[in-house]
């Protein structure tokens, strides 16, 4: 067997752990970003631009991840496309979570209520004015739980990374494994770990959710 | 950037590709058939009077909503081999999906239960049904009737999730792509084909699902109303 467990394997998955919270801030943001521009063009007013936001959305979600992840790591250099793991997981979490986050975020911006809509049409704002200044600062209260519960998704997801050889907690864990032999201990300490990064959001959604939102929770606070 | 795709050497092999869509198949639907068990299980157990289940069906979701399927693939896949079990790679990911599946599916059917008003109860115990009757009638199926479309997006997101199953060699669809783009250097058109597949795998049991609610839901067909 290959020695013990030391703190020189802690300070690796602690490196590890970083580098999960890293990619899903980056997973966060870019699919967040294209996310948002996806749940726009869900509600647009052109027919063509509907469809095909709406076919993203059906294809992604009907693809798993890990092939998504292959895909990009295996498939693009094989037609002359070098990629890196850090930007093959980068980009497969992008288009993974744009298009889960997308689909929320419509649902959110579609259930602020249609008198508000009409009201801001009444007041002769422009849709980009009634977008920005009516609804969106509404749906941004409604989205808040469910996007915080989607974070641990998102977290969980960043462990499919570790099949493309980029080295984040769950692939930290194998390598560790491969010189310890000691399989069940080392990831049953990257379950815990796992756990401690997804069990706060986890709670934080759901006292969001009862609570309203962030708005809501400053207003009984003062 | 030469982009010469060639499908040609990839449907050749399209027997490997069906073995491994009906294994995915097989996994997913073994896994949602016990997951829906657990499920119901798990939600009656959260509703128990008795603290201590109450405690054990939280934890048992917690953890498993709180960390990655990839892990707990791992954690079953070794624990089983430490404790000296010998399992083929397909009945430790069954094991593996249904543990995870379970977890979802305790949430979901718990929050159908919660929908039941109070009232509806009091009015199957005033109209002398018994114990066993009301759990049935007024608890359960209208549970499961409300909570059907979460319900069944979990288990296509399980069929899915399944692929990773594959990283300890469960001979499932996203194994097979591994094999063949390792076999014929054509890892594009073979991911593009599998994703295909996916998506057909997933349009198949969305309207699997569907046929089974109009079957086990009889009032909405008459109601007309949308599942």
């Amino acid at each position: 067997m290959g020695g013990s467990l030391n703190a020189n394997h802690f300070m690796f998955l602690l490196q590890g752990a970083l580098w999960t919270v890293g990619l899903s801030a980056i997973a966060l943001v870019g699919g967040g970003i294209v996310g948002f521009i996806i749940a726009l063009c869900r509600i647009s007013p052109n027919a063509i631009v509907r469809i095909m936001s709406a076919g993203y959305v059906q294809l992604i979600q009907g693809t798993p991840l890990l092939v998504i992840m292959f895909l990009s790591y295996f498939g693009l250099p094989a037609i002359g496309i070098p990629i890196s793991p850090l930007a093959a997981a980068s980009a497969s979490l992008t288009i993974y979570v744009a298009a889960y986050l997308g689909e929320i975020w419509r649902g959110c911006i579609e259930s602020v209520p249609r008198p508000q809509w009409e009201a801001a049409e009444g007041l002769a704002l422009s849709r980009t004015q009634r977008m920005a200044k009516v609804i969106l600062p509404q749906a941004i209260r409604i989205a808040t739980p469910p996007t915080v519960g989607f974070m641990v998704q998102i977290i969980k997801n960043t462990s499919l990374a570790s099949v493309v050889g980029f080295v984040e907690l769950a692939r930290s864990g194998q390598i560790i494994n491969n010189s310890l032999f000691e399989p069940f201990l080392v990831y049953s300490i990257i379950a815990v770990v796992y756990f401690a990064l997804c069990y706060p959001l986890s709670r934080l959604s759901r006292r969001l959710e009862r609570h309203g939102g962030p708005g809501r929770l400053e207003l009984e606070a003062a | 950037m030469n982009l010469n795709l060639d499908f040609g050497a990839i449907l050749e092999r399209w027997p490997m590709f069906l073995d491994g869509a009906i294994l995915t198949l097989q996994l997913a639907s073994l896994a949602t058939i016990l997951g829906a068990v657990i499920g119901i299980l798990g939600a009656i157990g959260r509703r128990s009077r008795n603290p201590v289940i109450v405690r054990i069906c939280g934890i048992y979701v917690e953890a498993i909503r709180n960390t990655p399927l990839l892990v707990q693939i791992f954690l079953v896949y070794f624990g089983l081999a430490s404790l000296g079990l010998k399992f083929s790679a397909f009945a430790v990911a069954a094991l593996a999906l249904t543990i995870n599946v379970g977890a979802y599916a305790t949430e979901i059917i718990r929050a159908g239960f919660d929908s039941i008003p109070r009232g509806q109860i009091e009015a199957a115990e005033g109209l002398a049904l018994s114990r066993t009757q009301i759990y049935w009638h007024i608890v359960l199926l209208p549970a499961i009737e409300k909570v059907y479309p979460a319900l069944t997006s979990q288990f296509v997101l399980l069929m899915l999730a399944s692929s990773v199953t594959s990283q300890i060699s469960a001979e499932e669809l996203t194994a097979v792509a591994n094999f063949v783009q390792s076999d014929t250097y054509r890892a594009f058109e073979t991911y593009i084909l599998v994703a295909v597949l996916y998506i057909l795998l997933s349009l198949i049991m969305r309207l699997g699902f569907w046929l089974l609610g109009l079957a086990i839901f009889p009032r909405r067909r008459r109601l007309r109303t949308a599942l």
